[in-house]
């Protein structure tokens, strides 16, 4: 065990990674000799020559579509998006191409790319630069979706989402780069949870409380803070959001009987509409209450000296679960 | 060095602006530049090029028949550039690997596809027919566009690996005003990867003739991005062969890309959904049907008597071979089971998806089988099993 930074264990991830795979990849703007406009791929260029970091021209289709060529010949790379913003002219590479070559071609051609996004807000950026478009892919079949929330998780679930067959997105939230935490660089990676389970951040008994990424956090200081006050919150890191682990979350729901969701993105058709409407397919005879979101507004990304009323904190947090047990809360007589 | 270019009136459109060996009257002209390329190419050569174009058009003229009778839900012709197809196409290697877009049927015959290749998507059967690998050629791309890049990543790919293969990428005149394409020019020229780009510009991108996208020769373009380039007679399959050993060589030496633009043109419609006679004039398709790529070539043939009776005969059977072999892989397509929609969206099973398999399945075990097969017609219109 060892403490490292979240953009140090990605780092980690991808040197480990590269050094067992010849035919890892890692690709995208500034990421030879600068390592990143955060510094994750620092160091990569020395060791692996520019061959195998490749600072690609200011193109993001032409970063997506190229690595969608080099995995047509068996390469397996890792794109690196500077901004969750900037993610957009590859859109097309990745929803026609990515998600859809391998159904396309009935499984003949794989697409094992992996898609760093560096993502979310909290960091006082300029505009695009703050963005949560998680749900674009989640929507997009043929796309796994994970997003990260501790150093040990980014590096597991950096490992095994290069080492799938599949396409994954990867979110790695911006304001948890320089959060150090315990990791176990010589984890056996057969051994570690599959990216695709949902971890219990905490238990409880009172309200289940679904998040995921840096958001996490903000979670876990909501069920401190609520403990005070007698009521227990069972937090659960979902990891991965495309598939989402439904065992997990509905056998949480199904004791509490109480769910609020939260995630920075926008709530309109969002990850957490999804979470809520198959929580109450699932487990309606469970619940004692309707399921509540805590999201960004839907609202354009803010100016930096407002993003702090747009992400979801922890009183609001609070207030949704005051909601869920019938406390007073700020919407008590208020007509919505 | 300031160079500036300045492009006269629509050259876009000065069709005999071109590189060429073949007048369409089926003379041979020297062309200092392409003739070293195709001094192999004797009369045997010659009439196998013919026999190409020959099965190519029979395919196509099966595809549209099968498409106004119902049994395709569509089909997109490639009938006048027949040259451009098989002329390029013949100058790859086995294991060069080529990305086509829809319109490519020429292409990917002289790549090996198979009868049923051809029909299979456009009946609605299936996304894809080939395995890529089998032939070294990508799925047909739908998207406008989007397979240069792919062919530029997996030359990329070839420099890594050390090898002297070469990636090639067909796309339209109306493509070369897609992000994807430029891109493509931009990292292939940084990447010195050996990939070439055969730009058909058959002069129409559905209704739009070529000077809504290029105002300037095509080929003109990527010079600008350092890649060479050639413009040449799209409808001489001597100049096209010429063009593409050349560019392919150029690549494989390990000298970057190489862009070639072919002007041709699209006799047929856009696809069969398609009425060309909204948009264009009657004279202009007249004046390119004097142009075709397999007349010339009879022509130069015959006037070196190396066109006989028999060598007519025996191609045409072959044609009739091929069509026969198309129309029946058509009519015998097996629909898959309806559960089999699921399969192959991942490589890996996900959770999410093998639930609603199984919901989809249980829902299905209340059906028969006959219930499910009349369900199933509605895939394309007037298909009956």
């Amino acid at each position: 065990m060892t403490q490292l930074t979240m953009a140090k264990s990605i780092n980690e991830g991808l040197r480990r990674a590269m050094a067992d795979d010849p035919k890892v990849l890692v690709m995208g703007e500034d990421i030879g000799k600068l390592g990143g406009v955060f510094r994750v791929t620092d160091g990569l260029l020395d060791q692996f020559g520019a061959q195998r970091v490749i600072d690609t021209p200011l193109a993001e289709a032409g970063i997506m579509g190229t690595a969608v060529g080099l995995a047509f010949r068996g390469f397996r790379p890792v794109v690196e998006i500077q901004f969750d913003g900037f993610v957009y002219p590859a859109f097309d590479q990745i929803v026609c191409q990515v998600a859809k070559l391998h159904y396309r071609t009935r499984g003949n051609v794989k697409m094992p790319i992996t898609i760093r996004i560096p993502w979310a807000g909290g960091v006082g950026a300029a505009e695009h630069h703050s963005e949560s478009p998680e749900a674009y892919f989640v929507h997009t079949s043929g796309l796994r979706v994970v997003a990260v929330s501790n150093p040990q998780d980014a590096y597991v679930m950096l490992r095994q989402a290069i080492a799938s067959n599949d396409p994954v997105v990867y979110f790695e939230p911006k304001r948890l780069y320089h959060q150090k935490g315990e990791v176990d660089l010589d984890v056996d990676l057969a051994d570690a949870p599959p990216m695709g389970l949902a971890r219990i951040a905490r238990e409880g008994t009172d309200v289940t409380l679904l998040t995921y990424g840096a958001q996490v956090s903000t979670a876990m200081d909501a069920a401190i803070a609520a403990e005070d006050d007698g009521v227990s919150i069972e937090v659960i890191d979902l990891r991965s959001i495309s598939p989402v682990d439904y065992r997990t979350v509905a056998a949480s729901v199904r004791k509490t009987g109480r769910v609020v969701v939260t995630h920075e993105a926008a709530r309109e058709a969002g990850v957490g509409a999804e979470l809520v409407a198959s929580v109450t397919e699932q487990c309606f005879d469970y619940l004692e209450a309707p399921p509540v979101r805590v999201t960004g507004h839907d609202i354009p990304y803010p100016p930096a000296k407002l993003e702090k009323h747009h992400l979801p904190d922890l009183d609001r947090i609070l207030d949704a679960v005051d909601r869920v047990l019938d406390r007073p809360n700020s919407l008590t007589g208020v007509e919505v | 060095m300031m160079h500036t270019l300045t492009p006269t009136a629509d050259p876009a459109t000065d069709v005999d602006d071109v590189a060429r060996l073949l007048t369409p009257d089926g003379e041979r002209i020297a062309d200092h530049d392409l003739d070293p390329w195709v001094d192999d190419i004797d009369a045997e050569a010659l009439r196998g090029l013919y026999r190409d174009m020959t099965l190519v058009r029979r395919i196509d003229t099966e595809g549209i028949a099968l498409q106004r009778q119902g049994q395709l839900g569509l089909w997109a012709p490639c009938r006048g550039q027949e040259a451009t197809q098989v002329g390029t196409a013949r100058a790859f290697r086995a294991d060069d690997f080529v990305f086509p877009s829809y319109r490519e049927i020429g292409v990917n015959f002289v790549r090996g596809a198979v009868a049923s290749d051809f029909v299979l998507a456009w009946r609605g059967e299936a996304h894809s027919t080939f395995n890529p690998y089998d032939i070294n050629t990508a799925t047909p791309q739908i998207i406008i566009g989007a397979q240069v890049l792919h062919a530029v990543g997996y030359a990329m790919g070839i420099t890594l690996d050390g090898t002297d293969q070469v990636a090639a990428a067909y796309f339209g005149d109306g493509a070369t005003s897609q992000g994807d394409v430029n891109e493509a020019m931009v990292f292939a020229s940084s990447f010195r990867a050996p990939v070439v780009f055969l730009c058909t510009n058959n002069q129409w991108a559905i209704s739009e003739p070529v000077t809504v996208q290029a105002k300037f020769p095509i080929a003109g373009r990527a010079p600008g991005f350092g890649i060479p380039s050639l413009r040449v007679d799209g409808n001489d399959v001597l100049a096209c062969l010429a063009a593409m050993r050349w560019a392919t060589d150029h690549a494989r030496r390990g000298n970057g890309p190489a862009f070639i633009e072919a002007v041709t043109y699209r006799m047929g419609p856009h696809t069969t959904s398609d009425d060309p006679t909204r948009y264009r004039d009657k004279d202009e398709v007249e004046r390119w049907r004097r142009r075709d790529p397999l007349a010339r070539v009879e022509a130069l043939l015959r006037g070196q008597s190396e066109f006989s009776e028999e060598f007519e005969r025996d191609v045409a059977a072959e044609a009739d071979r091929w069509g026969a072999d198309v129309r029946s892989a058509c009519l015998s397509a097996r629909t898959k089971e309806p559960i089999e929609v699921f399969d192959h969206v991942y490589d890996e099973p996900h959770v999410g998806l093998e639930s609603q398999r199984a919901q989809f399945a249980a829902y299905l075990e209340g059906f028969t089988s006959a219930e499910l097969s009349t369900g199933s017609d509605a895939a394309v219109g007037g298909t009956t099993r």
